[in-house]
Order: C-alpha cells, then sequence, then structure tokens
C-alpha cells in the first residue's frame, strides 16, 4: 500500500497562529484556558480557550462566517509552505467540524435562505472556491471523533489511488448553542478541565482550527507517516461511553494490526481525555485493555480545552511535534490518578527518544477513532 | 480483492410511501411527518420504546434500516464486521433549530443530544448490536459515486463485512431515507454496487440488473 506523509500541518488557535507557536506555548505549561464573562455566551461566568474577535486574521465577516474565516486562516498559513497546489486535479479538500455555522440560528434571521447559508457543504464550498480546489470538498461531520476520521479517511482516499493529496481542516466555534448543551448536560466543569484526575468534574470548552496536508508524494520520505488507524461502535448509548472500554480497545488493536505494530512499539497514546467522569474511565479501561496501560499517556485538554471537530486535527498535529522533537507533554490538571484501571499518565516534560504515536477519540453516538502515527 | 460487492437490499422511505427492494409496502399519504413515521413504526409491528424519545432524523434512518433488515440474516455477521456510512445535506438542522428555543428557557440536554447527525448512526448501532465503522458524511446531494468508492474500499480491505450506506435527510416537512444493505457475495437479486445503481435506486428509476 502507498504511505502517506504528514507534509505539513498548522494549528490556528488562542495559543498561536502557527504549529510552531502553539507547540512553544505547550511546552511552557501555558494554557488557552481563561475565565470569560461573555453575556452571548453565558450568564454566567465559564472558562474556556476562546479566540478575541480581532484575532482572526483576514475575517470578511461580509462573506465568511467566523467559522470559514478560522478554516480559511489555517489552511492560508500551511497551503503555500507545503508547495501542494490546491489546483491540482490531484488535491482534495476534507472539512471536519460537528456544528459549523450553527451560530447563525441565534445571529441571523429566520429566512428561507439560512439553512443553505448554515450547512456545512456550504462552508466547505465558500472555502474550496477561496483557495481555487478544483474538486469537490468532502465534509466529515461524526461528533468528536470527525477530526481523526478525517485524517483516515484521506490517508484511505490517497492508498486507494484517488488523490495524490489532501488538505484536511478542521474547526468549531464555541457559541451559546454548544455551551448550553453542555451545560444542559452538567458536562462543563465549574474550573479548568483535569484529564484522568480524581477531582476532575467535567469539559473545559474550546475554539479553535487547524490544518494537516498528506500526500504520497515520494518526496515527502523523510515526513511523519500515517500508518493507519479505525472506527468502532459501542453500540450501546447515543451519549454515555461504552462501561468496559472493549469496543474503542478494539479500533485501537485494529489499528495497530493495520499498521504492523505490537502495542510495545507504541511510544506515546495522544488520549481524547475529555476529564468528564465517564469519558476517562472508558478510556483507561479500553487503553489498559489494549495493552498500553505502561505507554506515556496525555491529554491536550488542558490547553486547548474540547475543540469539538478540530481535537483530533490539533492532538495529532501536537503529538507529531513531539515524536519529531523527541518530547513527551505533560497533562495539565492532571495531579492524582483518578481512574479505576491505572495507566501512565505524564505529568512532567520529559525528554525521549520516540518514533510511535497513537492518537485516539470517543464521541456521542459511541464512535470511537485510533490513528498512528510513525517517523 | 472482492470485486463483486453488491446491493443484496435495499429500502427508500419518501413521499409518505416505504418501498422495499422498489416495491412499495406502506403509504400513508395524507399524515404529517411526525404522524407518518409513527404510523411506518405501527404498520410494521415494531416494538421498541426508545424510538419513541428519538428525533425525526433518528426515527426516519431506524425505520429504514428495520425495513431494509427485516427478515434478513444480517445477524450472521460479527458485530464487528457491520458498519455505516450515512450522509445528508442539513446534517441535525431539523433538531438544532427545536433544541436552539429551549436555549432562552431550560436547555433541553434531550434535545440537545440529537443535535448530532451521528446519534441517527448510534440508534441503529445500539438496536442491532453493529460494531464496525460509521461515518456521516454531509453532500450537498447525494454522491453515489463517494458512496460507491468509499463502500468498496471499506470491504475490499476487510474493514467490513457488511456496510448499511445512504442518505437520511430530514428539514421540517421535507426529508428522503434511501438505504442500501451492501455485501461481499452475490445473493439471488442483488444489484452490483455502482454509482448507476445507486443513483438509480435514489432516484426510483427502474434498476438495469445486468
Amino acid at each position: 500500500m502507498l504511505a502517506v506523509y504528514v507534509v505539513a500541518d498548522n494549528i490556528y488557535s488562542p495559543l498561536g497562529a502557527t504549529t510552531a507557536q502553539n507547540f512553544e506555548q505547550v511546552k511552557q505549561g501555558i494554557s488557552g484556558i481563561k475565565k470569560h464573562h461573555n453575556l452571548t455566551l453565558a450568564d454566567e461566568p465559564v472558562y474556556a480557550s476562546l479566540f478575541n474577535s480581532n484575532e482572526i486574521s483576514n475575517h470578511n465577516q461580509l462573506k465568511y462566517s467566523l467559522f470559514e474565516s478560522l478554516l480559511i486562516a489555517s489552511i492560508e498559513a500551511v497551503l503555500g509552505e507545503s508547495r501542494i497546489s490546491a489546483t491540482d486535479t490531484k488535491t482534495l479538500l476534507i472539512v471536519s467540524s460537528t456544528k459549523g455555522n450553527i451560530s447563525m440560528l441565534e445571529t441571523n434571521a429566520d429566512d428561507p435562505d439560512l439553512k443553505d447559508r448554515i450547512a456545512l457543504h456550504t462552508s466547505a464550498r465558500l472555502v474550496a472556491e477561496h483557495f481555487g480546489f478544483v474538486n469537490k470538498p468532502l465534509v466529515v461531520s461524526n461528533a468528536c471523533i470527525s477530526g481523526i476520521m478525517a485524517i483516515l479517511t484521506g490517508a484511505r482516499l490517497i492508498q486507494s489511488g484517488q488523490y495524490e493529496n489532501v488538505v484536511v481542516v478542521g474547526a468549531d466555534v464555541i457559541s451559546k448553542f454548544v455551551l448550553s448543551g453542555f451545560q444542559s448536560f452538567q458536562a462543563i466543569s465549574a474550573e479548568p478541565c483535569k484529564p484522568f484526575d480524581e477531582n476532575r468534574t467535567g469539559i473545559t470548552l474550546g475554539e479553535a482550527a487547524a490544518t494537516m496536508i498528506l500526500s504520497s508524494n515520494p518526496k515527502y520520505t523523510d515526513s511523519i507517516k500515517v500508518l493507519g488507524g479505525a472506527v468502532s461502535n459501542d453500540a450501546n448509548h447515543i451519549s454515555a461511553p461504552s462501561r468496559t472500554g472493549v469496543e474503542l480497545a478494539q479500533a485501537i488493536e485494529r489499528t495497530l494490526s493495520i499498521a504492523g505494530l505490537l502495542p510495545d512499539d507504541i511510544d506515546l497514546v495522544s488520549a481524547h481525555g475529555t476529564a468528564t467522569s465517564y469519558n476517562d474511565e472508558m478510556e483507561a479501561k479500553a487503553i489498559a485493555l489494549a495493552g498500553l496501560d505502561k505507554v506515556p499517556t496525555n491529554s491536550l485538554k488542558g490547553y486547548y480545552g474540547h475543540t469539538l471537530g478540530a481535537a483530533g486535527l490539533i492532538e495529532s498535529i501536537i503529538s507529531i511535534q513531539s515524536l519529531k522533537q523527541n518530547l513527551i507533554l505533560p497533562t495539565l490538571g492532571f495531579e492524582k490518578m483518578g481512574v479505576s484501571n491505572p495507566i501512565n499518565v505524564c505529568t512532567t516534560l520529559t525528554s525521549k527518544r520516540l518514533k510511535t504515536c497513537l492518537k485516539t477519540a470517543s464521541g456521542f453516538g459511541g464512535c470511537n477513532a485510533a490513528i498512528v502515527f510513525s517517523k | 480483492m472482492h470485486l463483486n460487492n453488491n446491493i443484496t437490499l435495499y429500502c427508500t422511505i419518501v413521499k409518505n410511501v416505504v418501498y422495499k427492494n422498489e416495491v412499495p409496502v406502506f403509504e400513508n399519504r395524507d399524515a404529517d411527518l411526525p404522524a407518518f413515521l409513527l404510523s411506518v413504526y405501527q404498520h410494521f409491528e415494531l416494538s421498541y420504546p426508545k424510538f419513541y424519545k428519538m428525533d425525526n432524523l433518528s426515527k426516519l434512518g431506524w425505520l429504514a434500516s428495520e425495513v431494509l433488515l427485516k427478515n434478513n440474516a444480517i445477524k450472521d455477521y460479527q458485530p464487528e464486521e457491520v458498519g455505516l456510512i450515512l450522509s445528508n445535506a442539513n446534517a441535525s438542522l431539523d433538531s438544532d433549530q427545536k433544541y436552539i428555543k429551549t436555549v432562552s428557557d431550560i436547555p433541553s440536554p434531550a434535545l440537545f443530544v440529537y443535535t448530532l447527525p451521528n446519534i441517527m448512526t448510534g440508534e441503529i448501532c445500539i438496536r442491532n448490536n453493529f460494531k464496525g465503522e460509521d461515518a456521516f458524511f454531509i453532500f450537498e446531494k447525494f454522491d453515489p459515486g463517494f458512496i460507491e468508492s468509499y463502500v468498496n474500499n471499506l470491504l475490499n480491505n476487510n474493514i467490513l463485512s457488511a456496510c448499511i450506506c445512504g442518505w437520511v435527510d430530514v428539514l421540517g416537512d421535507d426529508y428522503k431515507a434511501v438505504l442500501f444493505l451492501v455485501e461481499k457475495g452475490k445473493e439471488e437479486n442483488s444489484i452490483p454496487l455502482s454509482k448507476k445503481n445507486l443513483d438509480s435506486i435514489f432516484e426510483n428509476l427502474i434498476i438495469d440488473k445486468v
């Protein structure tokens, strides 16, 4: 099968406008999470990682929504440097998002055109037109595994020979719609989230965009490779994770099998680690079932919050930087083991030779995903 | 490589008529969407209390999957071998609009949980114990070429042995569901998985079985 290389990437977040800026901040233990008292979001103050509205470059409000501007800013920051051509017939754009332009339900008049303006396929088309992509873009919207699924889908479309290059971009904006929904589930933490910690009390939300450019072109042989991935469903509950973790473990095991790896070959696990009681408990069980409980594991939610459709991309890109710099990042917010099946949660910045990283995620609808990157 | 992946069953629900393999099996012309969906549930004598709490998108997709799989041996597969590749244009906007109306008063968790299109996928997986790969894609219009190549890839690489794929879209009273069961083997009356055949079934045209 064709090798798939990660040619270039970008993280566009409240912590910075490039992957390098983001990694430097995260390395220093700086978090984008702050207390915000914004009445358009909620009556009470809330912790979240949010942009200041004047931070978004090239935000042409007449033409593009905030969501679309984030997608464009992230792609723009990296497409030129990658020297991949958007207008090449062998290049595809994939967009990952859970809610896209949904804040327009709060801000726009309810007229017959609104449904098309909100639609994710409209945003994808506008972004594709902005850069001149000739192929019709693909949109993945599969809850919190969207980002990993978008990378996996891109890798497969390259391996099957349909495309040579895929630009995978993901973003979500935090609006009252999203925040109030998670609050209605009692899922939002009153303080910055504490993944895997015994005192964790829930999610902190975040907004960001991220881009990963994939290619099979042999000139990128020295780049990090996507070795494969897998997706599974719990078939248990639409909003609560599996009680056993068996299905996420199966996705991990299948991923290792596709990549031709054993658990001992994994040097780092970048977990979903949302800091809800049930998610972290399930994930720890799955990581242990897959034989990875001794492998250094982190969650990056303490730096970015849960960035929904961008999360899988951001956390994969940071983990790829970890591989490149042989540096394991600590899990910000974690102090004391709070899952019944102990795993090796990273707590300090550690230099170590790293070759291979596993990234996982799980989401509403019972979905689980895993993907593996390697030098 | 299995290049002979086949559409072994298909179900369409549109304009208040339910079709199984092109044959109309139920109609209720005068009902609005919620009443029509309930009448489909009752007609096929389904017994599944979770149905009543689903949103219209999940009800529609779930009913289409029930009619699709009725009297079928899909349960012979292992749970991990069966997956769902679904698509639509409006994601979960039908429920998003209902949820946003509750936000200024008391935001409803029962509505919020349906504000993702892949919740429908989860409902079908829970009912049938399907634990294979699932994915949800958003297209302006049904894309038979993408479904053909993506599902072929999943089956040919042994990621799945059987795949329920297609389109389920709801916005207000506008809706359409077309689900296909695609399997590796050839059954009597099965139709080769192709862009043309997917498109013909979607448009409810006579199928060229050659």
